[in-house]
């Protein structure tokens, strides 16, 4: 498997199963899921593995807050520790600051709100 | 791209507030309805400009009506199709905003064709997002202007024809065509690479405007699935295979680089020059304020036949109302009834400020002719006034709740030789009877409204005569 520059999160609350994600990503990585939200839409998911972040479903997404994509995955992992190696699924954002992730060790709270704050180098 | 992580922009309020129910944070929207994705660029545009404190969004009629359950930005809702000009009031009173008309295509090129036009051609600073999806999608899937030739609406069930509703319209073509305009443009949002033009070309339209460069048009090729009856991925296939080929994409009109920043600063007359701008000088003449009371709430109806001068005394009645610093509206009222011949118009002349000049029930009544009594003498005010011409009707009112006043208007004025000032006679009455209106005031307004001296007099006469009636009256 490629290594993972970026990494995409889907706050399945908020998709709505359109399926434009999964039509735009040019890596293949998202895909509809079989599990149902509160709404009753099948929601997109995120393999895991393989996102380039290049930030293309994002964009293609209509839902302002179903999606959030993590460029610089390595270095926003390295930052949170917690988060342990690519045992990082799902990370499931609950609004625009606060995410879970799960790691080996169960779930626990991510707050997305200083990922803003993170100086990367390209 | 922006910064390093992609998520919700601080355009959109965190939580849907706004938005009625439980769920505050998912949109309204369809299952991979367009009009998300351009909020969503619009949002990033707004807060990549620094611009979403200053930023007021005029939503539309349509499926957009809502969008201010989701932009962290003023709002105001227009009526169909009317964002351009309630855009321009905003813009005008608030040059330093970043005003958005986002309209439908059954918005801005149906119902609302004439605002768009007038708009883009007066070069008003905003920035209009036109969203085509080639149909109405809040109604239920009819026909746009926009609509392809052939397509099967609700409303067009064999297909548009040509014969039957024409060629589709091509707004943007049109709005470049115009002098104004400083940029107009075409984009589509159906591939990451048209996304992505898109998302250009919104944050184009609003630096021009923070940047004062003048009126940018975007017209945005959009889907709408479940009008369409397909899946979001085919409609993003349609706009590429079919749509687009209709509505050419690019740009049909870019001269923002040229153009120099506007000039949008107040070149308004001052409140307080009114009066002298519309020939209503108060210092000729002293009010005494202490004739009027603290506090005024009228609302008066005048109502008779063409020609009577209803309308003139409406008139009259908002200007000394005017004078005497009270807030005034004064409109006519057009029904049906105008071919018959009557008129009436609605006046509020009121300390507090008015809201909607239209009158329910008068507390004060001036009935000119029988059709009137009848329709407005069951809408007057407990003990409210009602002057009426008792040279043309009898009082066969059946109430006893109210001041009749019997004004045989008509007859005095045919023996003062001219028919035509029966309604001095009448705001003579009123002047005599009423605490809101000072004796002063009309008389000193009478030589500004009659100017030729045979006039004045003659409705000076008038007046007094007015006047005397009263006195057999208390106040
Ligand atoms: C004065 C008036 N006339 C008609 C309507 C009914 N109406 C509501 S939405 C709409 C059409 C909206 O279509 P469009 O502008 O294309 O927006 P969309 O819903 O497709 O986003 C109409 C005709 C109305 N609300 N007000
Ligand atoms: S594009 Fe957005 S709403 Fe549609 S399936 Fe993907 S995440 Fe869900
Ligand atoms: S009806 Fe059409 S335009 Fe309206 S929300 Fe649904 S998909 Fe969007």
């Amino acid at each position: 498997m490629a290594k993972s520059r970026g990494f995409v999160a889907v706050n399945t609350e908020e998709c709505k199963g359109c399926k434009l994600c999964v039509d735009a990503c040019p890596v293949d990585v998202l895909s509809i899921s079989s599990l149902f939200n509160v709404h009753g839409y099948n929601h997109a998911e995120y393999e895991g593995q393989g996102c380039t972040g290049c930030g293309v479903c994002f964009y293609a997404c209509p839902e302002p807050g179903a999606l959030v994509v993590f460029k610089n995955w390595e270095k926003v992992r390295m930052n949170y520790h917690v988060i342990e190696k690519d045992i990082v699924i799902p990370l499931q954002i609950k609004d625009a600051k606060k995410g879970i992730a799960m790691s080996e060790d169960g779930a626990f709270e991510v707050d997305l709100s200083q990922f803003k704050n993170l100086h990367f180098t390209e | 791209m922006s910064g390093q992580i992609l998520s919700k922009s601080s355009g959109f309020f965190d939580d849907y507030i706004h938005k009625p129910g439980e769920d505050k944070s998912s949109t309204h929207y369809c299952p991979g309805c367009g009009h998300g994705i351009l909020h969503k660029l619009i949002a990033e545009a707004l807060v990549d400009n620094d611009a979403t404190e200053k930023a007021v969004f005029v939503s539309p009629v349509g499926c957009s009506v809502f969008a201010y359950y989701y932009f962290n930005a003023g709002n105001f809702q227009a009526a169909h199709g009317r964002a351009p000009a309630v855009a321009t009031g905003i813009k005008r009173s608030l040059p330093d905003s970043v005003v958005i008309s986002y309209q439908g295509d059954g918005d801005l090129a149906a119902i609302g064709g004439n605002e768009i036009l007038h708009a883009a051609n007066r070069g008003e600073a905003i920035s209009v997002f036109f969203v085509n999806n080639g149909i109405y999608g809040m109604t239920g899937g009819q026909m746009a202007p926009t609509t392809l030739v052939g397509t099967k609406t609700t409303t067009t069930p064999y297909g548009r024809t040509l014969r039957n509703e024409g060629y589709p319209i091509q707004m943007a073509e049109i709005i470049a065509s115009l002098k104004a305009p400083v940029y107009v443009e075409r984009v589509m949002m159906a591939d990451t690479k048209s996304i992505n033009a898109a998302r250009k070309a919104v944050r184009k339209a609003i630096k021009n405007q923070v940047e004062k460069k003048g009126f940018s048009f975007v017209e945005i090729l959009s889907t709408c699935p479940t009008g369409w009856k397909m899946t979001p991925v085919q409609s993003q296939e349609w706009l590429i295979s079919t749509y687009q080929e209709h509505f050419p994409l690019g740009v049909l009109k870019d001269i923002s680089d040229q153009v120099e920043p506007l000039n949008l600063d107040h070149n308004y007359a001052e409140l307080s020059q009114v009066p002298t701008l519309i020939d209503l000088p108060k210092e000729n003449f002293e009010v005494h304020k202490e004739n009027i009371p603290d506090v005024v709430d009228e609302e008066i109806i005048v109502a008779g036949f063409g020609g009577q001068g209803v309308l003139t005394l409406g008139v009259w009645l908002s200007e000394m109302g005017m004078r005497e610093d009270l807030n005034v509206s004064w409109i006519p009222s057009y029904g049906p009834e105008m071919r018959g011949g009557t008129a009436n118009c609605n006046v509020k002349m009121s300390t507090k400020r008015i809201g909607a000049p239209v009158i329910a029930h008068p507390t004060v009544l001036i009935v000119m002719n029988k059709p009137s009594l009848d329709k407005y003498g069951e809408t007057l005010v407990e003990n409210g006034i009602m002057l009426y011409d008792s040279s043309l009707m009898g009082d066969d009112l059946e109430r006893t709740d109210i001041v009749k006043i019997p004004v045989p208007a008509t007859k005095i004025a045919n023996e003062l030789g001219n028919t035509r000032i029966s309604n001095v006679i009448f705001l003579g009455v009123l002047t005599g009877l009423s605490d809101f209106l000072d004796e002063s005031v009309v008389r000193n307004t009478l030589p500004m409204i009659f100017k030729k001296r045979h006039l004045l007099d003659i409705n000076l006469k008038a007046f007094e005569r007015g006047l005397e009636i009263s006195r057999a009256y208390k106040k």
